[in-house]
């Protein structure tokens, strides 16, 4: 099973909890498995059409999924796959 | 450069620790003090890395804000003492770097960094340090530091995570190889809902003097190509690759950017509209409250806004306010307010919608309120 780990931000989407495991065999499928436990999440990480958003990176292990298969990407069981927002400070 | 550069006695006294190790010597000594590194930002992650920067004898430490000292940053701006509250940031910022090493030289400058202003200040320098609090600026110094051929030591925080990476280094990659755009303001925490542990802006402005000072020197590698990660509650750290885009707008294959652009526009933040709805002042609500008038107040701000203070009101977070509406008297008077008086105003304007026509906004909020009227309550 690969493990998600979900950046403390979109805890408060995930019933507090920092990770989520997977059987899905790809990253969209993951993302679509949290967003169906957590529907909360959802506009968090995809845009209207569905896409990761452009502030949101996933890296499996420590490669970013662009420089792999994008949200293709196939998912071993020993995989960790972390989502990084974009951070910036306290203000906005 | 460095050949010109020479310490005196009380300098090679001071840098011995430095001077004895190997890698670093008395060569990276010498580079430390002919080097110019500019810290945009005197908060939380500007506080260590100024200590730090100056201390370790970086010879020419720029410094930007236009903030003053607040008592609430006290909690992790450790530059700053209960009697800087008041000051501006980066004049008290000198004074204390100064303090702590007087063989340096400090350049404060006591404004807003924008557009209109970076590229003339970036010029000077051949190290910036990022450690603002907002997207807008973040673009802005990523931006800046490309147009201008200066690595950018990037670091940032939000409440129990840090980031910290270099960019812009040795043709390395940059912030939009990272995060072509920003997130759009209604999708992040505001600032009402955000904060930080105060100890982590210590860690993570620390992590980035480190990476300042190996830029300088040379030495080491540096986190160029490279995200740290760290989260604080699980004391979990991780590096990730950044690879370059080749759709990065500004050093992509067909790059569009070519000069600064409008940052605020850039990140979807403009001016917030505030629906006009009809007022009451704090001293009106004071007048009520004394007069024991039969009216009713609902809080819109978030539970922990509420416990860490409040009028009494009923709370009714702005997100359920229309789904909670029948908890809002139609036959008398009703006060709304908030921390300083949006969501309150946005609360009023949906409310309207469903024939409400009873309904008040405090005019700036509870933090108003605390100032004016009951200085005894806690601000934030």
């Amino acid at each position: 099973m690969a493990q998600l780990i979900i950046p403390t931000p979109l805890r408060k989407y995930t019933a507090n909890n920092a990770t989520f495991t997977t059987d899905s065999i790809t990253i969209e499928q993951a993302i679509e498995e949290l967003t169906n436990e957590y529907p909360e999440v959802k506009p968090h990480l995809l845009d209207a059409s569905g896409r990761i958003r452009s502030f949101i990176k996933v890296f499996v292990g420590e490669d970013d999924i662009r420089s792999l298969n994008g949200e293709q990407t196939e998912l071993k069981d020993s995989d960790v796959v972390s989502i990084v927002p974009a951070i910036a400070g306290g203000a906005l | 450069m460095q050949e010109e550069i020479q310490l005196s006695k009380e300098e090679l006294a001071r840098y011995s620790r430095h001077i004895i190790i190997p890698e670093f010597n008395i060569e990276g000594q010498k580079k430390l003090k002919a080097a110019k590194v500019l810290v945009i930002g005197t908060g939380g992650l500007g506080s260590p890395m100024l200590l730090y920067l100056a201390a370790a004898g970086v010879g020419t430490i720029g410094i930007v804000d236009f903030d003053v000292v607040d008592d609430s940053n006290l909690q992790r701006q450790v530059l700053f003492d209960v009697k800087d509250v008041g000051r501006p940031k980066v004049e008290a910022a000198r004074e204390r770097i100064l303090g702590l090493n007087p063989h340096i030289n400090v350049i404060a400058y006591n404004e807003h960094l924008s557009s209109k202003n970076a590229l003339e200040i970036f010029k000077d320098y051949d190290v910036v340090a990022d450690g603002t609090d907002n997207f807008p600026t973040r673009y802005l110094v990523n931006d800046a530091c490309v147009l201008t051929g200066i690595p950018n030591v990037y670091a940032s925080i939000y409440r129990f995570d840090g980031q910290v990476s270099v960019f812009n280094y040795n043709n390395g990659p940059n912030y939009r190889d990272l995060y072509p755009e920003p997130p759009p303001p209604g999708l992040v925490p505001s600032c009402a809902e955000g904060g930080v542990l105060g100890v982590l802006p210590g860690i993570i402005g620390s992590l980035q003097a480190n990476e300042v000072i190996k830029v300088i020197t040379g030495i080491g590698e540096t986190l160029s190509g490279r995200l740290f990660s760290f989260d604080a509650l699980n004391f979990t750290t991780r590096i990730f690759k950044v690879a370059k885009d080749k759709n990065n707008p500004l050093t992509g294959e067909h790059p569009t950017l070519k000069e600064l652009i409008d940052y605020q526009q850039f990140c979807g933040i403009v001016p917030e509209a505030v629906p006009v709805v009809k007022e009451i002042s704090v001293q009106e609500l004071k007048q009520k409250f004394d007069a024991k008038e039969d009216f009713q107040l609902i809080d819109v701000r978030e539970q922990h806004e509420y416990d860490f203070v409040n009028l009494g009101a009923e709370l009714i977070p702005l997100n359920s306010i229309t789904e909670q509406q029948h908890r809002i008297a139609r036959d008398k008077p009703v006060v709304v307010h908030c921390k300083a008086g949006t969501r309150s105003a946005k609360a009023i304007a949906a409310l309207e919608q469903y024939g409400f026509t009873n309904l008040y906004n405090l005019k700036g909020g509870i933090v108003a309120y605390a100032k004016e009227i009951d200085t005894r309550l806690p601000v934030y």
